[in-house]
């Protein structure tokens, strides 16, 4: 019996402890006594995590699960508190936690300047623990308590600036878009329950796994949609995505945490761990993967005209989860963990270089005002670089080998489709163009902002840029190591790790699994010899250049003729336009959507349900009363005798009550 | 011979009849007062009567208690009477209202 204290339970449950400290007593603290204990509670909780992956992997299980009581009990219905830790938990695990220590660290440089130090890392603290609290959950339900928690962080952290009203109704919209799709993921946990009477993953996979691979849409698809919806939420996928850029107006580090490495990948995790499902459900598969298809698609298309280096990130980001959906829409869900950690890595790069670059300059966010930052900010400019190469999907950096595994398994699955593999190689190109075009505007050439700053009167406003203190290049550097080296364990290899989570529920009996999961690889292998290794060379060549042709252009547009982009903007009218604007999406949601709904809910549901139904009754209620008080407040005259009297016509009434019932 | 119960029972309904009656419609307090005790008295007679005719003491006993509660009350009730008189000037009970809305 292990010590109780060396049980999973605390991972998530450091980062509350550091929380709730920094939280309640925080403002006396002194900055460095603040970070200090925020950075301990989360390097704790890294370390715990660690130790129970190197655990898990030693023990040869595939998985462990501890339960640390019931939590709700209700009828044959029962939730635990428990902890489910296997080979998928342990990849989320790890990269929350790693990657959440090593933003933490940064935000102890770069939030030093702004208030409420004390709030941002108490807030940065309770997200940590919400996440870990999703991916580590034994159950649906506990999973979904992360789910809700991670979104009440990400609302406060998206409105930090809460004196700022974009970033205010930012933190709201990111919260009210996000309660759309938890209401379809609601309705798919009350389907779970009412059919398969239970929340526990091992229980509903299990069941789910003796159920026949449904042709047409039946109960798994249901779950399954409506799963996707609250996943699209999350995740920020067509048609609930319209969160995530505003969500920008957050600080950087949380942006880099919660708005690309961790928080909105929770869709994308429960997908993937809710497979047995989704493997049975091909339609909800297929609508995974258009959807995914589509999203990245057409955020990439966005990100391609957008001036605002964080929102071209946040669009990336958006076209990003969408490969992840795609790949886990054609049941390649492993390519879709490994694409998620790779990402993780380079995107919260990149969001840091980018915290960096605006740090540097004194708060601008605009490309435009950008430029020739390379000299001021080298550190900064390599690591960006690298992060840049990776999501290009350049070798040998990670994106590279996550990003191919997705294409591949796009064209070769069988869920898959060419199509779904050409709308991946054009996101895949436009991907590699934006971010050049990114590195190019504001790395290369002369510094754009000087000029303006001239202008301004304020003194501290026109300072030179200057690359950042050495705890903001650290993260960097860290992250640069791993955006490089993250994916070489390969695809392949990464599959095979995941086999225990994937394989197992495709099997009909749980004894096959160990027969069925030692076979899958040689299979994979063997087909993976012969006219189809040469195929997935070729397609990967295709990839390869196709992302160095992105970097060209970018070259060509933004290098050597900057003057072009421009002329072909104004040429193509009103496409540039069109995505200029976001395709209008947000317009279009505040006419069709948002501007019914409020209307009705001024004119019908205030003015009527509330006014007058709601306070109505109230009010005439008391109307009632008092017309009733009315008539009865006139026996109370305040004349003893008047009283005697009706005492005694009611001592007459019983009397001649009793008689008549003596008689009867 | 003996009289039957019924006939005390009567007499007793009857003197608290004309109780209830003098309290109601009469307007000094005095007055009001006697009727009071008349009821009482009316009460009483009801329980001589059950007790003779059952041959136990329990009618005695709620007898002495009326007859003491009654002196009791009627000691207070006169000094209350009096200080009515004392602070009203009118032993009418229609104009001692203060507690009227």
């Amino acid at each position: 019996m292990k010590l109780f204290f060396w049980q999973p339970w605390l991972i998530p449950l450091l980062p509350l402890v550091g929380a709730l400290i920094n939280g309640l007593f925080g403002k006396r603290f002194s900055k460095s006594v603040v970070a200090s204990i925020a950075l301990f509670f989360t390097g704790a909780s890294l370390l715990f995590a660690s130790v129970h992956a190197y655990t898990l992997l030693h023990s040869g299980a595939d998985a462990l699960e501890t339960s640390y009581g019931t939590w709700i009990r209700a009828g044959s219905f029962a939730a635990d508190f428990g902890i489910y830790l296997d080979h998928l938990s342990l990849v989320m695990m790890l990269v929350v936690t790693g990657v959440g220590f090593v933003i933490h660290v940064y935000s102890v440089a770069y939030m030093e300047h702004e208030g409420g130090y004390y709030r941002f890392f108490s807030f940065l603290n309770f997200f940590m623990f919400f996440m870990l609290t999703l991916v580590l959950a034994n159950n649906y339900l506990l999973l979904f308590v992360g789910w809700e928690g991670v979104g009440l962080a990400s609302y406060l952290l998206i409105g930090f600036f809460f004196q700022k009203d974009s970033a205010a109704n930012a933190g709201k919209k990111a919260f009210i878009t996000n309660r759309i799709g938890d209401f379809g993921f609601l309705i798919a946990l009350f389907l779970l329950i009412q059919h398969f009477g239970t929340l526990r993953f091992a229980t509903v996979f299990n069941i789910a796994s003796s159920l026949p691979a449904e042709t047409t849409a039946g109960l798994l698809t249901a779950i399954g949609l409506l799963m996707l919806v609250g996943a699209c939420g999350k995740s920020a996928q067509i048609p609930l995505y319209v969160w995530l850029p505003d969500a920008m107006e957050g600080p950087t580090p949380v942006s880099a945490l919660i708005h690309a490495a961790t928080m909105v990948t929770a869709g994308v995790y429960m997908v993937c761990r809710s497979n047995a499902i989704f493997s049975r459900a091909p339609l909800a598969l297929l609508a995974v993967a258009i959807i995914g298809a589509l999203t990245s698609f057409f955020a990439a298309s966005i990100g391609i005209v957008q001036t605002d280096i964080k929102r071209v990130l946040a669009y990336s980001t958006v076209s990003q989860l969408g490969y992840m959906f795609m790949a886990a829409g054609v049941a390649a869900y492993s390519a879709s963990i490994f694409h998620l950690m790779t990402h993780a890595f380079f995107k919260a790069l990149l969001f840091l270089g980018a915290g960096s670059v605006i740090h540097g300059i004194g708060g601008e966010q605009d490309m435009r005002s950008m430029g020739g930052l390379r000299k001021y900010m080298p550190w900064t400019f390599w690591t960006m670089l690298i992060a840049t190469l990776a999501i290009s999907g350049i070798p040998p950096f990670a994106g590279f080998f996550s990003k191919d595994e997705i294409l591949w398994q796009a064209f070769s699955s069988p869920h898959g489709s060419k199509i779904f593999w050409a709308i991946g190689i054009i996101t895949a190109f436009m991907t590699s163009f934006y971010m050049f075009r990114l590195i190019f505007l504001t790395f290369t050439g002369e510094y754009r902002g000087a000029q303006q700053d001239a202008h301004s009167a304020h003194a501290d406003h026109g300072h030179v840029p200057h690359e950042s203190p050495w705890l903001v290049l650290a993260p960097l550097v860290l992250l640069a190591v791993l955006s490089i080296i993250g994916g070489w364990v390969g695809g392949n290899r990464f599959e095979h790790f995941l086999a225990p989570v994937i394989q197992k529920v495709q099997t009909e009996s749980p004894r096959l699994q160990v027969a069925e999961s030692a076979a899958i690889p040689t299979s994979e292998h063997g087909e993976k010899t012969g006219e189809s290794k040469a195929l997935e060379t070729s397609l990967m060549s295709i990839s390869v250049l196709v992302a160095f042709s992105g970097l060209g252009l970018a070259w060509f547009f933004y290098v050597k003729r900057p003057e072009l982009p421009g002329k072909i903007a104004a040429a193509s009218g009103g496409l540039y336009k069109l995505v200029l604007n976001k395709y209008w999406i947000d317009e279009v949601y505040s006419a069709v959507i948002i501007g019914p709904l409020v209307a009705l809910s001024r004119a019908f549901l205030w003015q009527i349900v509330d006014q007058k139904v709601v306070d109505g009754s109230i009010n005439e209620t008391a109307t009632a009363v008092r017309g009733v008080s009315h008539v009865v407040r006139q026996q109370q005259s305040g004349l003893i005798r008047s009283y005697a009297g009706w005492i005694a016509a009611g001592a007459a009434v019983i009397v001649a009550y009793m008689v008549w019932m003596g008689t009867r | 011979m003996t009289i039957p119960i019924s006939w005390y029972l009567l007499l007793s309904a009857f003197l608290f009849a004309c109780g209830v009656m003098g309290f109601l419609i009469k307007r000094n307090i005095i007055t009001i007062f006697m009727s009071i005790e008349l009821m009482l008295n009316g009460v009483n007679l009801s329980f001589i009567a059950f007790a003779t005719r059952f041959g136990t003491l329990d009618g005695h006993i709620f007898v002495f208690f009326v007859m003491v509660v009654a002196a009791a009350e009627a000691a207070v009730g006169l000094a209350i009477i009096i200080s009515v008189y004392r602070t009203r000037e009118t032993l009418n009970v229609d104009r001692v209202n203060l507690l009227k809305l």
